[in-house]
């Protein structure tokens, strides 16, 4: 089972140091939290957005309104796939004039950030969008980079990496896994 | 390892968790290559759509409907019986996901000019159809259908008087979204069941969520055939089902009342003595939904005969749901198209 050959590449405490330095990167970039919207790619960009707007509040005291964005419909995959179902999207604000700061766990072909640009612009017409991820760990196959990256790992296509996130694993953390098709993402979704 | 979920973003070329799945997927959320009944539909199925068509309402209700998820994808609606709600409500669906939708009626079709039934799917399927949606006024047509049918999924939208899933999928929508949980709420459906294809599919995705349906109207019109040893054999799907004979009766703290269409040629059957006596006798009016079931949610599968099954007051009142019913049919169908294009589904790419 590839679980014993994973490798620990980012520790909770690093986690939480990557996160620190961007909530600061993105009110430093922004020049602070105004017209600012987080927004969480589904699943695991979602409580990082969280995590975010809390880091904000605790360093300006502002509350950044945070949205979920599911990118199911916007997929360029959708024939490749196994069934897919839609889980809400929901924005707290019209992203019209809005600074959206779209959150991710990793970052790697650009795809998923191409689907979620694609689904923010179909929502309004926001001032910019940017893009904040946990993991860059390469490989893109579209013309996209992240504003924000906590950590780049070069990896290899056949590795795979995973974020694990309290919030829905118990435990933060990001692992990588040698060889993606041993694990049990495969069985999962290879059907 | 039953908790480590695989969280990295895929590449295009691998198939992998959906990213958009639900968070407990460990099987497929949806096993069907084609929708002919729910009968074979899990529960857990019928929630995935549900909860799918919660988010496509929402799709529905923006500035920008149309999304880009299925380009390139054929839809063929192919109707031998006559549709408002539902022939609209898949073309709207299919065209709000970027289908092509092409509608097929079998007036105007080569069917006026003798073509079977079996020639005309594999004519379609010829003609890169992704997905045939089906009504036909014989019972099992879309099962003949999808047994011919090789690059084609088939949507059952109505056969004979058997079944007409995709009715009662929005059917638990709407009621789910009134009444939250259904598990053990009193279902009453009124009139011509034996009849309804609507009520048969309802019956079942009743049970399987566990609502009890309370069927009610004149004996002559009940489905014995398919109610017989619910009563004696174990594990008998419609178990949960009850019979009223006295609509008072079975309206009585109901949370949903359904009436059905009174199909007129059942009293040239002699099913019926009159409309006018099945109308004072079984109609869903005012009186009766105030003394009876003043909180009941009020549905009705269209098209209605005003002042037949129902009274006009009553299916335009504020405890109707007969609107929102068509609304939601639209994020029901466009959930189910979405759960269907799939590699092993009919929208192949």
């Amino acid at each position: 089972m590839a679980q014993q050959q994973k490798k620990s590449i980012m520790t909770a405490q690093e986690m939480r140091r990557a996160l620190t330095r961007i909530a600061h990167e993105i009110l430093e970039h922004n020049g602070g939290a105004k017209d600012l919207v987080l927004v969480g790619v589904r699943t695991r960009g979602v409580p990082l957005a969280h995590r975010l707007a809390e880091l904000i509040k605790s360093f300006e005291g502002i509350d950044v309104p945070v949205g979920t964005l599911d990118i199911t419909l916007y997929r360029d995959d959708v024939h490749l796939r196994g069934p897919l179902a839609l889980e809400a999207t929901d924005l707290p604000v019209s992203v019209t004039g809005y600074r959206v700061v779209l959150v991710d766990d990793v970052l790697f072909t650009g795809r998923t950030a191409r689907a979620a640009m694609d689904a923010v612009i179909d929502l309004g017409r926001p001032m910019n969008i940017q893009l904040a991820a946990l993991v860059d760990r390469g490989h893109r196959e579209l013309p996209i980079r992240a504003d924000y990256i906590g950590k780049n790992i070069p990896s290899s296509l056949s590795e795979e990496i995973q974020v694990r996130l309290s919030e829905i694993d118990k435990v933060d953390e990001v692992v990588i896994l040698p060889e993606a098709g041993s694990s049990q993402q495969m069985s999962e979704a290879g059907r | 390892m039953a908790t480590t979920r695989v969280v990295q973003e895929e590449p295009v070329t691998a198939t992998v968790v959906a990213g958009g799945g639900p968070t407990p997927a460990s099987a497929s959320p949806w096993q069907h290559r084609h929708l002919l009944d729910l009968d074979d539909v899990s529960t857990d199925e019928i929630a995935t759509v549900l909860q799918s068509a919660s988010a496509m309402k929402a799709v529905v209700q923006r500035d920008v409907k149309k999304v880009p998820t299925l380009r390139g994808r054929t839809i063929v609606t192919l109707f031998y019986e006559a549709s408002t709600r539902t022939r609209v409500s898949f073309e709207a669906a299919g065209k709000l996901l970027s289908a092509d939708v092409i509608n097929l009626s079998a007036g105007g079709s080569s069917a006026e000019k003798g073509e079977s039934l079996l020639d005309t799917v594999l004519t379609l399927q010829a003609t890169a159809a992704d997905l045939l949606v089906i009504r036909h006024g014989h019972s099992g047509a879309p099962y003949f259908a999808a047994r011919n049918l090789t690059r084609t999924a088939v949507i059952n939208a109505g056969d004979g008087a058997h079944a007409h899933p995709t009715q009662a999928l929005l059917d638990l929508f709407t009621m789910q979204e009134h009444l939250g949980s259904l598990k053990g709420r009193k279902v009453l459906i009124v009139g011509d069941i034996s009849h309804s294809r609507v009520a048969r599919s309802d019956l079942w995705g009743l049970c399987k969520v566990g609502a009890i349906p309370v069927l009610c109207g004149p004996p002559t019109l009940m489905p014995w055939d398919l109610l017989k040893g619910r009563a004696e054999r174990p594990g008998h799907p419609f178990a949960s089902v009850q019979v009223e004979q006295d609509i008072d009766e079975a309206m009585r703290d109901a949370d949903v009342v359904m009436p059905l269409r009174i199909q007129k040629e059942r009293q040239a059957a002699g099913l019926l003595p009159s409309l006018r006596e099945y109308a004072q006798q079984w109609q869903v009016n005012g009186e009766r939904l105030a003394r009876l079931a003043p909180n009941a949610l009020v549905m009705h599968p269209g098209p209605m005969n005003e002042g037949v099954e129902i009274s006009p007051e009553v299916a335009h009142g504020l405890q109707s749901a007969i609107e929102t019913q068509v609304t939601n049919g639209l994020a029901v169908r466009m959930a189910l198209l979405l759960l269907m294009a799939t590699p092993q589904g009919g929208l192949n790419g």
